[in-house]
């Protein structure tokens, strides 16, 4: 029997999630600290956040990191140049600093009456200091605004979940705070799953044959980008409008191009892997 | 309550620390855990970081769960075999089937059973494995449910352990690919100031509208921006053909990284002598010398090779593996001549540190700081190009 709090989340019905990915979802809500999702791109990381939140009902906050972003902005931002413009026309009372603080993302997340997602999407886009400045803020849900002498803290606790594509190494010390998972890639019977959700009418021989090529040629490690499942999705939805025959599907590996997306991945399997199997290749690029 | 498995973590170089400790702990209190299964994701979900060291927290796990497991090896090339699913696609039809009523596990696992099992080479036997024979595992050998072992070989050495470690890929210290490095290659910057003024100096904006009593006006400098260049040289050919590949991953991913300000590469074969070339094939060709006097010494520069050679083509006079070269100067001094015009260089080197004992190897890494070419040799050097001389 669990203890309530462990098992919050069950995913939502159009994100299929795997057991562990669910174990480390409620592990951080239930110790109320934030989740880092990692993972191959196509995976479904932002996803997660906007299943969360209508998996358990609650608003989702998003705030999309760009290589610009300072953790202040993520606090709150202190609009100077409207208060100096205001001080030299008059239009407000200047003397009033807190029209003039505006909340970040993480201010809105605090601020909020309900306990609210937030998604902090592709942290790793920022300044490699970016994740240390906010350490303390996500460890004790609060933070000071000087200005006003205002500290705001969390009314309650926001499920944080944070994405990273390692583009840069996260700090140690942010690091330890966090719980992690890797979305691994689907295995191919959670991919069927994924499928079906896209595509619920699709026939079975198909889905399979597709689903076999698909990870045969994910197996080519000379590839400069594997296929991902978006890749996978815009394939099925190719075969399914072009109407290939599904026992075509393995021997010609029609739409090839929708797979590969870079050239020289396209030249190299052509090259090498359908003469390999020695069959008649035709190339059906759109 | 397990403090082993933490020390058993350590051990197994999972950079764990005791605040995550306490954290699984406080998630064990909290009564979370039902059985084994469980508790792995969990307690993997609150220590480990990184992809990287999944593979690591797997043995830890093995071994303190289930006691000191030391499987068979079974070398790569052989996984690589059974995984690469062409390989499947020419068995024939009777084969196919035969194979596939073995799931992978369970054909490593057999294999793994018969390693042991066998402790000798063997050739043309029915049952162990050997060359020629009517084992299912073997070097061409033609059991119907066998696995034909060798034929191409695309990987090189790297024995590794056949086990259900399905991280085992991601370890750092084990494969690059473009994307890992161009992540390493990410932290080769210096920010300076250049280009266009597009940013608010609110600093001297201040100064200014106090200047002006309060009349608002806006100051601007320029924005922060990589300043650094690299300069990559490349061997290729001869004993570079088996890294062809990994060469071609640094190549693209330096290639497609845009955060440099300017990136220039060219090619040699074995050693660097009068002329570089611009392409693989070194048909276009700059002399060295040109190049030298036109280059900045502020480039960062990176040679990629494996440093091997006969001694003469290294310290020799016309000593170029390519006779038609004919090298007027040593390639030593030219080395030496590179090394003294840039400020900051690095050699990578494919191959395993353990193997550098080679002379010229040795001689090579006396003028250039020599790094594996791994993650971990990539970021070590990326690290010794950005520190300030």
């Amino acid at each position: 029997m669990k203890s309530d709090g462990f098992d919050q989340f069950k995913g939502s019905s159009d994100y299929v999630t795997s057991e562990p990915l669910r174990n480390a979802v409620n592990v951080a809500i239930a110790l109320g600290r934030p989740l880092l999702i990692r993972g191959e791109p196509g995976t479904g990381k932002t996803l997660l956040a906007h299943s969360i939140s209508s998996g358990l009902g609650k608003k989702l906050i998003v705030w999309n990191i760009k290589s610009t972003t300072k953790a202040q902005e993520g606090l709150y931002v202190y609009d100077t140049v409207q208060r100096l413009n205001d001080s030299r026309f008059g239009d407000r009372d200047v003397s009033d600093i807190k029209q003039y603080i505006k909340l970040g993302k993480l201010g809105q997340a605090f601020a909020s009456l309900e306990q609210v997602v937030l998604l902090i999407d592709e942290v790793d886009k920022a300044d490699i200091e970016f994740p240390n400045d906010l350490l303390n803020e996500l460890d004790e849900m609060s933070f000071h605004i000087p200005e006003t002498n205002e500290t705001i803290t969390a009314i309650h606790r926001p499920i944080s979940v944070i994405t990273s594509n390692a583009e840069k190494e996260l700090p140690d010390a942010f690091l330890r705070r966090c719980i992690f998972h890797y979305i691994e890639f689907p295995d191919p019977e959670l991919m069927e799953e994924i499928v079906q959700v896209h595509f619920p009418n699709i026939k079975n021989s198909l889905l399979r044959e597709a689903l076999k090529t698909f990870y045969s040629l994910r197996e080519i490690d000379e590839f400069r980008k594997k296929p991902s499942t978006s890749e996978l999705i815009d394939w099925i939805r190719a075969l399914i409008v072009g109407g290939i025959p599904h026992e075509n599907i393995s021997k010609e590996i029609p739409f090839v191009g929708t797979l590969l997306k870079k050239e020289t991945d396209y030249d190299y399997f052509v090259n090498s892997h359908m003469t390999r199997i020695g069959s008649t290749f035709i190339t059906r690029r759109q | 309550m397990f403090t082993d498995f933490f020390y058993t973590l350590r051990k197994r170089k999972v950079p764990v620390s005791t605040t995550e400790w306490m954290t699984l702990m406080e998630a064990l209190t909290k009564g979370c855990i039902t059985n084994l299964d469980e508790f792995y994701f969990l307690a993997r979900a609150i220590l480990v970081k990184s992809e990287a060291y999944y593979d690591h927290y797997d043995v830890a796990f093995k071994e303190y769960f289930k006691g000191v497991e030391t499987p068979a090896e079974i070398s790569e090339q052989i996984l690589e075999w059974i995984r690469d699913p062409i390989n499947r696609m020419i068995l024939t039809e009777k084969e196919q089937i035969l194979f596939d009523s073995m799931d992978f596990d369970e054909l490593l696992e057999e294999l793994e059973k018969r390693l042991k099992e066998q402790t000798e080479q063997h050739d043309r036997g029915g049952y162990w494995i050997g060359r020629g024979g009517t084992s299912p595992f073997g070097h061409s050998g033609y059991y119907p449910a066998g696995i034909r072992i060798g034929g191409e070989s695309r990987g090189r050495h790297a024995i590794q352990i056949a086990q259900e470690r399905r991280f085992r890929n991601y370890r750092n210290d084990l494969t690059l690919d473009v994307r890992q490095i161009k992540i390493a290659l990410k932290s080769l910057r210096r920010l300076s100031r250049i280009g266009s003024e597009d940013e608010l100096d609110l600093k001297k904006t201040i100064d200014a509208i106090a200047k002006n009593a309060g009349e608002i006006e806006l100051m601007w400098q320029r924005s922060r921006k990589n300043a650094v260049k690299v300069l990559l040289l490349m061997d290729v050919g001869g004993s570079m053909e088996p890294f062809a590949l990994l060469c071609n991953q640094l190549f693209s991913a330096a290639h497609s990284s845009t955060h440099f300000k300017d990136l220039r590469y060219y090619y040699f074969h074995n050693c660097i002598y009068d002329d570089l070339y611009q392409d693989i094939e070194r048909q276009e060709a700059v002399s060295t010398d040109h190049l030298l006097s036109t280059i900045e010494s502020d480039y960062k520069l990176i040679l990629v090779g494996d440093a091997r050679m006969a001694p003469s083509e290294l310290m020799e006079r016309y000593g170029a593996i390519n006779y038609y070269e004919r090298n007027e100067t040593p390639g030593i001094v030219w080395l030496n001549q590179i090394a003294e015009h840039f400020t900051h260089y690095v050699w990578l080197n494919p191959y395993d540190p353990r193997f550098w004992i080679h002379p010229t190897v040795q001689v090579i890494g006396k003028i250039f700081p020599m790094f594996p070419l791994t993650l971990d040799g990539l970021e070590q050097a990326v690290k010794s190009l950005i520190v300030k001389k």
